[in-house]
């Protein structure tokens, strides 16, 4: 690693690519250290995975908390904790504040930064005030605040080095993403896709938090930062290529939202994220493909030119955002060894790239219940190739305006959500939290005004037919595209998971639970109800020689507005059970950091 | 009155101090008159109407899917509340017309205690307003148990008043 690093210090801007290369290795450095958890994706690879494995197959079954901490705060908990040395930060939602935990001393608080907002930004985050956690990098911690101000705190003293304005609330624009640390800079993208934001991401220096470079979602190519070697699926993607498939003006308001994790691999000096639906969730008004919404990225860290972009979801008509975690990893597909980017879509699709260029290599659902496409066009030479195969029973752009179009599998929620999967290199599998819940979807036409939802569609969900579990948790198998197993799940999985070395796999459920499974099998081998709904990720680091797992509980986000009240279908009338119960029944608003350790 | 007060504002204002002042809950549902497909009660507030196959007014179906379209994001599904905002299924059984549209048009906070609850402003949102009516009408057959959860199955037919009226509100998108 250190090799292809310091390759890049050569030339005149030497100094300043050495010393980008010095930060960046540090980061890195650290993050390969089992006992700390540096980064919320694990990794700058997405792997959530740990090396630690002093919790097994075996003993995990004796695994209790070891200690719990209030956040004081009563919404949707997202994200994990970090964990540098003998310190945790811990993230809340709005207002959010941010804890720095003694793990010398019971978790003792050794200091609090809160930042003062405007609370006239709450409702206009669409589908709760989650925050999905913080970044390290050079002694600071970031924080990318509701408002989307980015601050740099001091992770020594808990004062602010610096903070810059990234967005403004008034016209829609939010922050709920973790911002991530590569070489010299903070990336963060924006979210308010269902306001209409013209979404972008974007790097700011570490030092100072200035703005280095900016990449937007649609417009021309000196805002989307594409040029002539800019490439989709191997050929060049013309010029301004974020305003052809727009009617008018219609790219200035054209979403794209940016909110999910974002994924760096040092070698390529790439980064990898994807892009949001097309404001307005009304296909009808906004025809063409809508490019580049529901978009996977590969941007230079550097300078942010776009190296290389696939849409997944071309002119979207379900709310199938694109922005779901990147994990890259090293496989051999087809006797071919190959640096891969695998990605499971809102769409249903769980799809394996190259990513040093962008090449298709898998695209397979990975929930059996995906109806909305036959598929994904594989052959190269055929003029929708890489494009899905959309039936039109379930187009709801083909059924038109005012039109209820039945039984979409999956719903608008995805076949999963933000909800980061795990990848385990033992196994090469990934473990991944999903969405089992079909929707009727009917759009309508609505206007445009600033700093309002634009939203012109009206939708209901309900597991698929004949079946009661609103969620899986699966193992993938990447390289082929099938699933290796599958545990059901009453409601959707809403918590991002962990793998170990160990082969024992983590996630929560809505309900509360923490789980461990068996990574070969997927058998359960251990449960604990937290006191809230779990839709944080789950994370583990080493103290003191022990290993700990922590999780965030505290129910919300869209699950928590979605399913909070069960959901419904109006032909199969009301009092049903099983899929339809309500999940206020079983959890109710909480804001708990739960550690967990093996008895000593 | 300030005068720099935008219309919508400036309502809202009035609106809301005199659902303050004199909030009262909503008055009999029962439709008294019936003008073009929209109903009132006997107080001249707007409500549903629903034959006895179940079949919707215009403005209550419409209601459900602007609700939807605009509302549920945070008050869930139809009126049903969230781990994020209150059940509008259930706070129309106390809220009546002029405080509800109150509300909505000049918003309302409530925050601290660590459950920050803030309803926006939406007097600008001609996706609301244009339609306050037609879901303040769904709402109140919801809170009455007058329509059952979901999609309403059968509805009247847009009358052409409200076509009218919902693209002069509108305007050209």
């Amino acid at each position: 690693m250190r090799k292809l690093l310091l390759s890049t210090c050569i030339g005149a801007s030497a100094l300043i690519f050495c010393g980008a290369a010095n930060a960046n290795e540090a980061l890195q450095k650290m993050s390969q250290n089992p006992k700390d958890w540096v980064m919320p994706t694990g990794n700058y690879f997405n792997w959530r995975y740990s090396e630690l494995k002093q919790i097994t197959p075996d003993n995990v079954k004796s695994l209790a908390p070891a200690w719990t901490f209030s956040t004081g705060v009563l919404r949707g908990h997202e994200g994990a904790p970090l964990v540098i040395g003998d310190v945790m930060y811990v993230h809340t939602p709005f207002p959010n504040i941010v804890y720095a935990l003694d793990l010398n001393n019971d978790g003792k608080i050794l200091w609090k930064y809160e930042p003062k907002q405007d609370p006239s930004v709450i409702p206009v985050m669409c589908c709760d005030t989650v925050n999905r956690g913080l970044a390290y990098g050079d002694g600071k911690i970031l924080l990318a605040q509701a408002d989307t101000t980015l601050v740099a705190i001091d992770a020594k003293t808990g004062k602010a080095v610096w903070s810059t304005k990234t967005g403004d609330p008034t016209k829609g624009q939010t922050s709920t993403a973790a911002p991530m640390v590569m070489k010299d800079k903070v990336m963060l993208g924006i979210s308010g896709g269902e306001f209409g934001v013209r979404a972008w991401m974007a790097a700011y220096n570490l030092a100072d938090g200035k703005l280095a470079w900016k990449g937007y979602s649609m417009g021309p190519d000196a805002d989307t930062l594409m040029s002539e070697n800019t490439t989709n699926l191997g050929k060049p993607v013309g010029k301004d290529s974020g305003i052809g498939t727009w009617q008018a003006d219609q790219w200035k308001i054209g979403g794209g939202a940016t909110w999910g994790w974002y994924s760096y691999d040092p070698a390529l000096n790439l980064m990898y994220y994807g892009s949001g639906n097309p404001s307005t969730w009304n296909p009808k008004q906004r025809p063409g493909d809508n490019k580049w919404s529901m978009t996977i990225w590969a941007r230079d860290v550097d300078t942010g030119q776009a190296k290389w972009v696939y849409q997944m979801t071309p002119h979207d008509e379900w709310d199938y955002d694109g922005i779901n975690e990147m994990i890259l990893s090293d496989q051999t597909i087809d006797g071919k060894a190959r640096k891969v980017l695998t990605h499971f879509d809102r769409n249903g699709f769980g799809y394996t790239l190259d990513r040093t260029n962008g090449e298709l290599l898998v695209a397979e659902k990975y929930d059996p219940a995906v109806n909305w496409a036959s598929k994904v066009d594989m052959d190269k030479s055929s003029k929708t190739y890489g494009r899905p195969l959309v039936l039109d029973k379930y187009s709801t752009d083909k059924q038109g305006e005012d039109v209820n179009t039945k039984g979409i599998c999956p719903a608008a929620l995805g076949t999963k959500d933000q909800q980061p999967a795990a990848y385990s290199p033992q196994t090469e599998l990934f473990y991944v939290p999903t969405n089992h819940v079909c929707m009727d979807y009917e759009p309508f036409k609505v206007s445009y005004t600033a700093g309002q939802p634009y939203v012109g569609a009206t939708l209901s969900m309900y597991p698929p037919a004949g079946e009661t579990n609103m969620g899986n948790f699966i193992a993938w198998d990447g390289k082929k595209g099938k699933i290796v197993w599958s545990d059901k799940e009453q409601f959707s999985v809403w918590s991002g998971a962990l793998a170990t070395a160990s082969n024992v796999v983590f996630y929560g459920t809505l309900e509360g639970y923490l789980k461990a499974v068996d990574a070969k099998t997927g058998k359960e081998l251990y449960k604990f109800k937290t006191p809230s709904g779990i839709i944080g990720n789950v994370m583990t680091y080493e103290h003191g020689g022990r290993q700990y797992v922590a999780v965030l509980s505290g129910v919300g986000g869209w699950a928590g507005i979605g399913l909070a009240a069960g959901l419904t279908k109006p032909t199969d009338g009301l009092g049903a059970v099983g899929g339809y119960a309500a999940l206020s029944n079983y959890t109710a608003l909480g804001g708990q950091l739960t550690v967990f350790a093996l008895p000593k | 009155m300030k005068p720099f007060m935008s219309g919508a504002l400036a309502l809202a204002f009035a609106l809301g101090a005199a659902g303050a002042a004199f909030a009262e809950p909503p008055g009999d549902p029962k439709a008294v008159k019936t003008v073009d497909g929209k109903s009132f009660d006997a107080k001249g507030d707007p409500t549903y109407n629903i034959k006895p196959d179940g079949t919707v007014d215009f403005y209550t179906f419409s209601g459900y899917r602007r609700y939807m379209g605009n509302c549920s994001q945070c008050h869930g599904p139809d009126g049903m509340g969230s781990s994020y905002a209150p059940a509008l299924a259930d706070s129309l059984k106390t809220i009546g017309y002029a405080e509800f549209a109150g509300i909505v048009i000049g918003g309302r906070q409530n925050v601290g205690g660590g459950n920050e609850k803030v309803m926006p402003a939406l007097g600008d949102d001609k996706n609301v307003t244009c339609y306050l009516d037609d879901i303040y009408i769904y709402l109140r057959a919801r809170s009455n148990d007058a329509v059952p959860r979901g999609r309403p199955d059968k509805h009247d037919p847009k009358p052409p008043a409200f076509e009218k009226a919902e693209t002069e509100c509108m305007g050209v998108n």
